[in-house]
């Protein structure tokens, strides 16, 4: 993907014979050119890409840009639920998706153990691309690096990419208002569980799939309900306790939830059980917590649940003045009050 | 998706559980829960804040990573920073402080020190590398210590040379009668630790209860089974009588579980222990007999000279004999946090300074 043509280029080495990615693949001669022709633009085919220059050039629809990059280096690379690909395309969708911004263009960069299967390189890239059609955004650049066996572990994708708001939409962590409604799109803790089961690290086996998704379709039909959507956010590492945590500071707001309501996968529920660990703190991929003024609250509600990724979307909670520091406080089914702080390091497990 | 019994039901039986509290209450009581389980499940459902003023509860010291002694920790690093160790713990060990280090900082100086749910797992981590010394910190009460033993019992029975454990086995009743015997106590009803209890049975509680004209309640960790136990010691208190009721028989029997007895029988002896911030108390520990020695990684591994320092500030000796509550502490919440901790007690997720931190900070 780099600004070679290859237009009159044939191939000395067929690609079939190479079952592992070596170090050659990330020269930039001929082996390089070899699994981008094979792998990368097969998969991504899209005629800005097609261009094949060092850069793309976009068409903008709009003044308000949005911009976001992560990382991916998820251990296994394929689990229950989805794969690496999968993840890299839409945690990128998802982060831009957050503005009220449309997703459009997203950029891939891969980093690549040596020794890897090629055959796993062209699934991922095949579940990249699928999930790049089903979010309606196009891969439009890319680089490939090859680095030495045990220099990285299998392979790691860091992507980037742009939106643009096209409504008057203002949506961030500071706008979370005195009365506004909390709205948290399905179950908790599903991704984390999945991977962490995945990893052969809980010692049973689950069911459990990962929720790893693009949200910006689930996102539109709930702003098309709520105008006046003051915060999303997606519940990642840290889980949805951390993320309500991070806006009722943003916003200097106390956000109570009613422990009743919180929708939890009864396989999450259990794990979380016998490992110590509490959903509230689980890593979500495929789930957006909404805060919207509460006139608009169940038109959400609504919107969400006829979406296939939001069917067990719920209410969870109220975002209320600031007692004196701002906090997130949960009513316990039994009554009480307490408070749900933000995940403090890596979760441990309980011992008795 | 949740529990049977809906928010309605639940709020409405525990506000029944109090009203029956409030109507039988002449006076204030000081009743300390043993396990710091039980304290933390006093914080997370809120129910702490919801009993009546009389009631003052007291923080026990069950919370066997905030027990195991200093020396035991410093012990650990030293061990799991030799090269060729593998080092395994249950997660909360793990960023216990110790005088100088902890066993985190030892995994990121590039010992390997590995998270297990089990010794069973630290057992199959010893089969697979022959070549290396697997050692399992073995922590906790009378409820790990059944599982603890049978890891030696099969590591001799495979002949496995290389897995050890560093032993740490506190028991529940020699730490009430020291609680009773201290001059400043202020217990005056207990209520015992349900799953110590699903494992001994409630023999050894009989006697504590004559001495000390103390009454305990065997309690399990749900809501309502915290607030059984709260009344029944209170009903004994306002009555005087002291008895050990069982006010968690769905999973105790009086005379507890006699397989898992036999097998800590068969492994362990009775030893003096140190608790940290505590002190030593006598026959309070168990160690492996002479049968089983040779999987004593104390012994395996010399490590006898260790000098030992508390951070100066942490008060969680104090908190932990229930003479002082973690909000007493000046560095609670400041210096002191779960990212930072000075003391095991803000480091456990049984941990009572811990609790009040997560669920509790106003």
């Amino acid at each position: 993907m780099d600004s070679i043509s290859f237009e009159n280029f044939t191939c000395p080495i067929p690609i079939s014979k190479n079952d592992k990615v070596v170090i050659g693949h990330g020269s930039g001669g001929t082996l390089s050119h070899n699994l981008i022709k094979t792998v990368f633009y097969q998969h991504f085919d899209n005629p800005i890409l097609a261009e094949g220059n060092d850069f793309a050039e976009l068409p903008a629809s709009s003044k308000r840009v949005v911009t976001a990059t992560d990382g991916h280096v998820v251990d296994p690379i394929f689990f229950p639920g989805g794969d690496i690909g999968r993840l890299a395309i839409a945690g990128t969708v998802n982060d831009i998706s957050m503005s009220g911004a449309i997703p459009r263009y997203v950029t891939v960069s891969f980093i690549i153990e040596e020794g890897f299967s090629m055959q796993e390189l062209m699934q991922i890239a095949h579940s990249m691309q699928e999930c790049a059609r089903e979010a309606g955004v196009q891969i439009v650049a890319g680089d490939t690096k090859v680095v030495e066996k045990g220099k990285a572990d299998k392979v790691f994708i860091a992507t980037a990419g742009i939106g643009f708001i096209e409504k008057d939409f203002l949506i961030n962590g500071r706008q979370a208002k005195d009365g506004d409604v909390v709205i948290l799109s399905g179950t908790m803790g599903d991704h984390g569980i999945a991977v962490l089961a995945a990893r052969n690290e809980l010692g049973f086996t689950t069911k459990l799939e990962s929720d790893v998704a693009p949200m910006n379709d689930l996102i539109q039909s709930a702003l098309e309900a709520a105008p006046n959507m003051h915060v999303m956010r997606d519940p990642t590492r840290g889980g949805v306790a951390t993320t309500l945590n991070e806006i009722a500071l943003q916003s200097h707001v106390n956000i109570v939830l009613e422990e009743e309501l919180l929708p939890v996968n009864r396989q999450v529920r259990a794990a979380c059980d016998i490992l110590g660990f509490d959903p509230l703190y689980v890593a979500n991929e495929g789930k957006v917590i909404f805060i919207s003024p509460e006139n608009e609250s169940q038109g959400v509600l609504k919107a969400l649940q006829a979406h296939k990724y939001g069917k067990n979307a719920a209410i969870i909670g109220r975002v209320e003045k600031p007692t004196n520091t701002p906090m997130v406080l949960m009513r316990t089914k039994i009554g009480g009050t307490r408070i749900v702080d933000m995940l403090s390091g890596a979760m441990l497990p309980r011992i008795c | 998706m949740n529990t049977s019994v809906n928010q309605q039901d639940s709020a409405a039986l525990i506000q029944k559980g109090l009203n029956a509290l409030s109507s039988i209450l002449t006076r204030s009581w000081a009743i300390m829960e043993i396990c710091g389980g039980q304290t933390h499940a006093f914080m997370e459902t809120g129910l702490s804040d919801m009993l009546p003023g009389e009631i003052e509860l007291i923080h026990g010291p069950g919370c066997p990573v905030c027990v195991t002694s200093l020396e035991l920790v410093d012990k650990a690093v030293a061990i799991a920073s030799r090269k060729n160790v593998i080092f395994t713990s249950y997660g909360d060990m793990l960023r216990v402080p110790g005088s100088e280090s902890d066993l985190f900082s030892v995994r990121a100086r590039g010992g390997d020190v590995r998270v297990v749910y089990s010794p069973m797992e630290a057992l199959n981590i010893a089969h697979k590398n022959p070549d290396k010394e697997v050692v399992f910190f073995g922590i906790g009460f009378e409820t790990t210590a059944p599982s603890n033993a049978i890891s030696v019992v099969k590591a001799k029975e495979r002949g496995l040379q290389n897995y050890s454990m560093l032993v740490s086995h506190v028991r529940v009743p020699p730490a009430m009668h020291a609680i009773l015997s201290a001059k400043n106590n202020r217990v005056q009803g207990f209520l015992a630790a349900g799953h110590v209890c699903a494992i001994m049975g409630m023999d050894e509680y009989h006697p504590i209860a004559q001495k000390y004209r103390v009454p305990i309640t065997v309690t399990g960790f749900e809501p309502f089974d915290l607030l059984r136990g709260i009344l029944e010691t209170v009903r004994m208190l306002e009555s005087g009588s002291a008895q050990v009721v069982n006010a968690y028989e769905r999973a105790v029997a009086p005379h507890g579980n006699k397989q898992a007895q036999n097998i800590i029988e068969k492994v362990f002896i009775e030893c003096d222990r140190q608790w940290r911030g505590i002190g030593m108390i006598p026959n309070s520990g168990w160690k492996l007999n002479n049968n089983y020695a040779q999987f004593d990684a104390e012994l395996k591994f010399d490590v006898g000279n260790i000098t030992t320092h508390e951070s100066e500030i942490c008060i969680s000796g104090q908190i932990l004999q229930g003479l002082k509550k973690p909000d007493q502490c000046p560095a609670f919440g400041t210096l002191c946090t779960p990212q930072n901790p000075l003391g095991a007690t803000m480091v456990s997720s049984e941990g009572a300074c811990a609790a009040y931190y997560r669920y509790g900070r106003k």
